[in-house]
């Protein structure tokens, strides 16, 4: 086994001291439970406050632990503020793509459309937002569970069917969420509707944690070339959305 | 090099933030630096600006801006200036130091002064000669307040040695060289919200410089909205600053809202209505403000008619940083979600009186209709709804003031991403609400100008066509709703007047 992270070890520390108290700890007396430096206690400080796991008292400069550390495991981005701080960029791809935008997580199995952006034609279109699609017949969804693997396997075995091309067993499922994992992006070719075809990549977090995905969807003959392959442009444009997104939400990579 | 290699830079001196964005040839977005200032609140209803951190903010954003583009200073063909308004900033000629922090178009400091000077005519008083009544919004009256509270500030006002600016004038001075042979001007949308201009001549009124109690020497040349200013000295040095609007005429531009009867409302801080009412000086007996729209070079002014509303998305931040029952603005509409209506809970911010279409400076705000029922949820609910009947009170004062009903409303701004009360703002209207894929029009509008001063963007035809839709919502509350609802609103607003008492 390869050697354990100190500075991990030391902010798990500062996390079960923080659990231990019923108040809040400052600075000087974590640094002196735990017999370290102060810098180094307020490095780690600062670090766990950036994420969420740890809050500082204004009125006292005192820590305690902080609301995302209460909510592990549930969702870890409010899906409003996801939609509010990608909002500028999901627009930015509608208009450089010429198609629609959606931003979509993972809602018990399902992909939630949770930003819907209008193909910019100025065509009769309405507000998606709100819609659960197919997780494993579209793009938004196969990327969703190309990195939350509890989830796909939720799915259990048999998938269900909306198309000829809709893959519908985990076995044929598992290869292509690999591939979404190699590739870094996902497609669906008429695997929902005919004639219909999707490009979506991930959207991370602090740490690298995938939150959600930003996708477009439109005509096959115009997201893919004549052999069926998404066009390289495209996939090109939805992926530095998603990272636009990303940095935003504060991933580095 | 080809136009397309070339980038207008926008700085959006917002009230709590200030932007720089980059955008492309077809309107897009391609780089956005952003950063708060501090809101000083010294005294309740006061409230100010550090012009100095502001000035700071926009030196580091704009190379920021263009990092992230990776495009370097000369690929920006121009540089466009949108604005918070009203906000006031006197600082010393000689020294570039500000006299003091800038005083905020929230601020409600004037009200005393205000009061004083509707002693002799009443409110509208200098309507006729500026299009707006006396109110604490607009920056002249502060102008005075500050030359009175200053010891000695008055004499060396007249004199010449001190600058007023809103923050357009006060960030163009600085980057065109600050004390060394900076410019001080102003567009004709800013200098039409200090009560000092001529709405018809567009010069500054010698009876209002009198009846306010302003030198002429303080005061900025008046410019039209896009034009080139200058070149910059600091930060992009060679670069023309070619455009300046206040924001939210900015943001009608922005909307590309050029021929009359269209209008936008831009949900941000605060929230406004702007209707493009063309040539025409169109005056209220509404409660609405007439306003310059925009002024292209040498064209003819395009004027509007505003209705402004004090508080909206800062009632989102108060519930989120004085009451802490939400981590960021947009858990507003989880909250929001997780119950099914207000509970009978209203909201009224009126948290320095209310403007349009009231102008009550003696109001202030009140939650009414709590019960033990009542959660945080629906608290949450009334927080969005105060938005959405707020902006129906202008709408109906905007179709009573032109004589033609709103068909749709093109909206931009912050508050837009906020799903359920774009939703709520369509249910309360009665009519489509509209968004465009630019979501930030106070910028492009910017942008837009100074591009069109410069010649990166040929007219506004072409402008028109980068306009397009990215989101619409239907209304489909049931009428009787609407109707009952909209009376209790009313009947809430009511219970806010005459509750300060000025002075005291
Ligand atoms: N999802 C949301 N729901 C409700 N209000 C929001 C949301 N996102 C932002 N806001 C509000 O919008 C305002 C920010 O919008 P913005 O256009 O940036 O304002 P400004 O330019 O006036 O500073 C803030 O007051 C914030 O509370």
């Amino acid at each position: 086994m390869s050697k354990s992270i100190q500075s991990i070890e030391r902010a798990a520390a500062v996390l079960r001291l923080l659990a231990r108290g019923p108040g809040r700890l400052g600075v000087v007396e974590l640094a002196g439970a735990l017999g370290l430096p102060k810098g180094t206690v307020h490095g780690i400080l600062r670090t766990l406050t950036g994420v969420g796991f740890v809050e500082q008292d204004r009125g006292s400069g005192k820590y305690q632990l902080g609301a995302a550390l209460l909510h592990l495991g549930t969702s870890f981005l409010d899906v409003n503020e996801l939609r509010s701080r990608a909002i500028n960029w999901a627009d930015a791809l509608a208009s450089r793509s010429g198609e629609a935008v959606r931003i979509g997580t993972l809602l018990e199995g399902r992909a939630l459309v949770v930003h819907h952006v209008f193909r910019p034609d100025d065509s009769l279109q309405t507000v998606e937002i709100g819609q659960l699609l197919p997780a494993h017949a579209c793009a938004l969804g196969k990327v969703l569970l190309a990195y939350d693997r509890a989830a796909a396997t939720a799915l259990g075995r048999d998938l269900e069917r909306y198309t000829q091309r809709t893959l519908t067993t985990a076995a044929g499922l598992g290869p292509a969420l690999a591939q979404v994992r190699e590739r870094g992006w996902a497609a669906d070719v008429e695997e929902m509707t005919v004639g219909v075809a999707g490009v979506a990549a991930a959207i991370r977090g602090h740490g690298g944690l995938v939150v959600g995905s930003i996708g477009i969807s439109g005509a096959v003959d115009r997201l893919c070339d004549a052999g069926g392959t998404p066009r390289a442009g495209l996939v090109g444009q939805v992926q530095d959305a998603a990272r636009a997104v990303s940095r935003e939400l504060g991933h580095r990579w | 090099m080809p136009v397309t290699d070339y980038y207008v830079l926008a700085i959006d001196q917002g009230t709590t933030s200030t932007r720089c964005i980059l955008f492309d040839h077809l309107g897009r977005l391609v780089s956005v630096a952003q950063r708060e200032h501090h809101q000083h609140y010294p005294h309740p209803g006061w409230v100010e600006h550090d012009a100095t951190e502001i000035w700071r903010n926009v030196r580091r954003l704009v190379p920021q801006a263009l990092a992230q583009a990776g495009a370097d200073a000369g690929q920006v063909a121009a540089i466009g200036i949108a604005n918070q308004r009203e906000t006031t900033v006197l600082w010393d000629r000689r020294t570039g130091v500000p006299v003091g922090r800038a005083v905020v178009w929230q601020d409600t400091r004037t009200d005393a002064l205000i009061e004083e000077l509707a002693a002799d005519g009443g409110h509208d008083r200098f309507i006729d000669r500026c299009g707006l009544p006396l109110a604490t919004y607009f920056a002249g009256p502060r102008i005075r307040w500050l030359l009175d509270a200053t010891p000695g500030l008055r004499a060396r006002a007249e004199r010449g040695e001190v600058l007023f600016g809103t923050m357009e004038t006060w960030l163009i001075w600085n980057l065109t060289g600050g004390p060394d042979g900076g410019t001080h001007v102003t567009d004709v949308t800013n200098a039409s919200r200090t009560m000092l201009m001529d709405i018809a001549t567009l010069e500054w009124s010698d009876e209002l410089l009198d009846g306010i109690g302003v030198p002429r020497a303080v005061l900025p040349e008046i410019r039209s909205s896009a034009e080139v200013y200058g070149k910059a000295s600091a930060v992009l040095p060679g670069v023309p600053i070619a455009a300046a609007l206040g924001d939210q005429q900015a943001a009608l531009f922005g909307q590309t809202c050029f021929a009359p009867g269209e209008a936008k409302c831009t949900y941000g801080t605060g929230s406004f209505l702007l209707l493009n009412t063309g040539p025409e000086i169109v005056r209220s007996s509404h409660g609405l403000l007439t306003t310059v729209g925009y002024k292209i070079g040498d064209d003819a002014p395009v004027y509007a008619l505003e209705g402004a509303i004090a508080i909206t998305g800062s009632l989102v931040q108060w519930f989120r940083d004085n009451l802490g029952l939400i981590n960021s603005a947009a858990e507003i509409e989880t909250l929001a979600l997780s119950v099914a209506d207000n509970g009978g809970v209203f909201i009224v911010p009126a948290f320095s009186g209310l403007f349009a279409p009231h102008w009550r400076s003696e109001a202030r705000g009140i939650i009414v209709g709590l019960t033990s029922y009542v959660t945080k949820g629906h608290l949450a609910r009334a927080v969005l709804e105060a938005t959405g009947w707020q902006t129906r009170e202008v709408v109906d004062a905007m179709n009573a003031d032109s004589g033609i009903a709103l068909t749709t409303l093109r909206v931009d701004g912050g508050m837009t991403a906020d799903n359920l009360l774009m939703q709520f703002v369509a249910d309360v209207l009665d009519v489509p609400v509209v968004r465009p894929m630019a979501l930030e029009t106070v910028s492009l509008g910017a942008a837009y100008a100074a591009g069109l001063a410069v010649g990166y963007w040929p007219d506004l035809e072409g402008l028109r066509r980068n306009w397009h839709r990215a989101g619409q919502w239907l209304p489909r509350m049931d009428p009787d709703l609407r109707a009952a609802e909209y009376e209790s609103w009313q009947r809430a607003v009511e219970r806010t007047f005459g509750w300060h008492r000025i002075g005291r």
